[in-house]
């Protein structure tokens, strides 16, 4: 039945690799592909290149003019009448040379500006281990900036040379920890809670030191207890912290500062002011919402009802309302429910109300990150006889962490800036809290954009480092293809 | 539907099936909402025992082996795995599934972790083996699945093959008394079909218990001791596979044989 047939056509010799032509090449191509690929394309580039040009051609005098030094904004604009003729327009720097402090620290006292530099220093020693743990080199170039920052700071700050010698030892040895061990400094990122809230309010060293032990209490008794249900070991932890926070703390404390008395001085909450603020706030917010968030993601898709209903509620009030009505009711409602007499801080009433508000927001973002992980990574982890926790931890955050990086940083971005809107509760945030007190004295008033420019550009630089850390976080979890 | 030849000779010198009973499934029922899927399951699976079990998509074939590990639950009757009763209790649960294998169509390898961790995952922390031993254990079970240069690659760089044989692998890691294939093969391309296939004929030859829901039929008839066909969630015929294949007794079974393997 099978009948012979050839091929109608068989290759005898395979062809070898050739270049592509140069017109598929390089410059011309990328030009001729995206500027100029047709009629429409090439009118809006021409149209684009003029609006250009036209913005920066009114806006090059403005900031070739600039003035860095002199005593007002009527000393400025007499120096660029007489450089650049009369009518010519400037910038006036010199305001922001001249109250650098101001928006730096607010009224933080003169003499202990090397307290919260030096927390900001610190800051990033103790994220090490987190944030760069998997690279050497990265690790090696963030914390030697910061070294060199510190070690230039220090004496412009007025620190005497001895113990701008001593910090520089004890960051050099930290720096050599580094560079031997990427989780060298996680005692470090233990302590610095504790480290930075006692350098920036200052006060007895024995109250941070209680608060921080009542987190190692809370991890004694959720040791203690593991094994009798989830419920039980988180439940016993929350209550040892709490009844050590409220009822222990207060006569410990008094008792250590009366036998071994060691304080530095006090710094009320209401000298804060300026980028100081906004850091405080702003990285306190992030450290702190990021757990917060990840729990109520888990609470919002947990199968017990009662769980579930609390966490919806929580997350569905605080996105429905204002963060300037949340922090209204901190500043102001709070005091009619509180005792008279009671002293709750209002940064940390503030912090607490952007915490929860960003926690939201990022129960919502990790909540996508769960559901867009294939029921078959559940149902995988649950085969294998990992209980419910272990597969979270293991198995499940990982993968949706990492999708939800974007929108996690996203929503750090947002609330750093939001951190401004302080101001409304008679904080000196450095957008409008400070520049609005440093236009108020009679030697700046008339300078508008100047600071809001400076201001502006302060905040983009960190928030642009969020954004280059989650794309390089991004790159380095990816596991598809190497 | 395909029928990959199975080509090796099988040594079947340790394929005996004992008299212990390993699973049982007494008057069991299951519904999705108000769809009954699962109507009055009566099954004894003893040890050593490889069964085939086929049926037309929907038949509710995968989701009777997923409630012997309890990824779906059963609202009526009794599925005792080793013993252990299935119930709500959390523990018996844990129990029956460090200890029942199993294997998913499409393989649900964990990608963020490398193969070797994918592996020795579950060792370290469900039974608490020291790392150094889930290590070496991990191996021994690359080696037999034939891939042990993949061990520190990610699953995403290897091949849909590869990746289930890993899968295979990390069910072994946990020495599991009872393994379960749901379609194994289905999501793979046509050559990658055999290489699996001869890792589960492997595991066969050591005495495995295994439940395998498959369209291959050449692998039913070359391993399974048991051949059961599903339809409309009842087990409607059950027999050693030449008489199966060759002398079916129900009309649903001859219809459902023609049309996978007549052409």
């Amino acid at each position: 039945m099978s009948e012979h047939r050839t091929a109608a056509y068989v290759r005898t010799d395979m062809l070898p690799e050739k270049a592509p032509p140069v017109s598929e090449m390089g410059a011309i191509r990328w030009l001729r592909e995206n500027l100029f690929s047709g009629p429409l394309n090439t009118f809006l580039t021409l149209a684009g290149a003029f609006v250009l040009y036209f913005l920066l051609s009114e806006a090059f005098p403005w900031f070739r003019n600039s003035v860095w030094v002199a005593a007002s904004v009527g000393e400025c604009r007499d120096i660029i009448t007489a450089r650049w003729g009369e009518g010519a327009t400037g910038a006036c720097w010199a305001i922001i040379r001249d109250r650098w402090n101001m928006f730096m620290f607010g009224f933080y006292p003169r003499e202990l500006y090397w307290r919260p530099t030096l927390a900001l220093g610190l800051l990033l020693f103790a994220a090490a281990p987190v944030l760069f743990s998997e690279s050497r080199r990265i690790r090696m170039i963030v914390l030697g900036v910061m070294t060199l920052f510190l070690v230039l700071a220090f004496p412009a700050l007025g620190v005497g040379g001895l113990a701008t010698g001593l910090m520089l030892l004890a960051l050099v040895a930290m720096l050599v920890v580094a560079w031997s061990r990427p989780w060298g400094l996680l005692w470090l990122t233990g302590i610095y809670p504790g480290l930075a809230v006692w350098l920036l309010w200052g006060g007895s060293v024995w109250v941070p030191v209680l608060a921080m032990a009542g987190f190692v209490l809370a991890w004694a008794a959720f040791t203690a207890t593991r094994g009798r249900g989830a419920i039980i070991s988180v439940g016993s932890a929350v209550a040892a912290a709490l009844a050590w926070w409220f009822f222990a703390m207060g006569p410990v404390s008094q008792v250590l500062d009366t036998y071994l008395p060691y304080a530095i001085d006090a710094v009320r909450s209401d000298k804060f002011g300026g980028f100081v603020l906004a850091l405080t706030i702003g990285v306190a917010g992030i450290v702190l919402s990021l757990p917060i968030g990840v729990v109520l993601a888990l609470a919002r898709r947990s199968d017990m009802l009662l769980v579930k209903a609390l966490a919806v509620g929580f997350i569905e009030f605080i996105r429905g309302v204002p963060l300037i009505s949340l922090l209204f009711v901190a500043s102001l409602l709070l005091n009619y429910f509180l005792p008279p007499g009671t002293n709750f801080d209002i940064i940390l009433r503030v912090i607490i109300m952007v915490t929860l508000f960003a926690a939201a927001y990022i129960a919502e973002v990790v909540r996508g990150g769960l559901a867009a992980l294939p029921r078959g990574q559940y149902e995988a982890a649950d085969s294998l006889g990992l209980d419910y926790w272990k597969a979270q931890r293991l198995v499940v955050l990982p993968q949706a962490l990492k999708i939800s990086i974007p929108g996690i940083v996203s929503t750090f971005i947002g609330m750093f800036k939001d951190t401004t809107l302080v101001v409304f509760v008679g904080l000196l945030d450095p957008l409008k809290g400070i520049t609005d007190s440093v236009r108020a004295s009679f030697e700046w008033k008339g300078a508008y954009w100047e600071p809001y420019i400076f201001v502006g550009c302060i905040f983009f630089i960190f928030n642009f480092a969020m954004s280059r850390y989650s794309m390089y976080l991004e790159r380095r979890l990816k596991r598809d293809h190497h | 539907m395909s029928e990959t030849q199975i080509e090796r000779k099988i040594d079947r010198s340790h394929m005996t099936v004992s008299d212990e009973v390993a699973i049982q499934i007494t008057a069991m029922n299951k519904w999705f909402g108000t769809f009954h899927v699962l109507r009055d399951i009566n099954l004894t699976v003893n040890r050593g025992e490889r069964i085939v079990i086929a049926g037309p998509s929907g038949s509710g074939k995968s989701t009777l082996i997923r409630c012997i590990n309890r990824l779906e639950e059963h609202q009526s009757g009794q599925i005792i795995v080793d013993g252990t009763e299935l119930t709500s209790d959390l523990k018996n649960i844990d129990k029956v599934r460090s200890e029942v294998g199993m294997v998913f169509q499409h393989f649900n390898l964990f990608p963020h972790l490398t193969i070797l961790e994918n592996l020795t995952l579950a060792p370290i922390w469900v039974r608490k083996v020291p790392k150094k031993e889930a290590d070496e254990v991990a191996m021994y079970y690359l080696e037999k699945v034939k891939i042990p240069e993949q061990a520190l690659k990610y699953p995403g760089q290897l091949s849909g093959g590869q990746q289930q044989r890993v899968a295979i692998a990390r069910s072994l890691c946990m020495k599991p008394r009872i393994m379960l294939f749901d379609e194994p093969t289905s999501a793979l391309d046509p050559e990658m079909i055999k290489e699996v296939l001869d890792t589960m004929i492997g595991l066969a030859e050591d005495g495995m218990t295994m439940l395998v829901v498959t369209h291959e039929m050449g692998f039913a008839q070359a391993v399974a001791n048991r051949v059961i066909f599903m339809d409309q969630g009842q087990i409607v015929e059950q027999n050693e596979p030449y008489e199966f294949f060759n002398n079916p007794q129900s009309e649903r079974t001859k219809l459902f044989l023609s049309q996978i393997l007549g052409h």
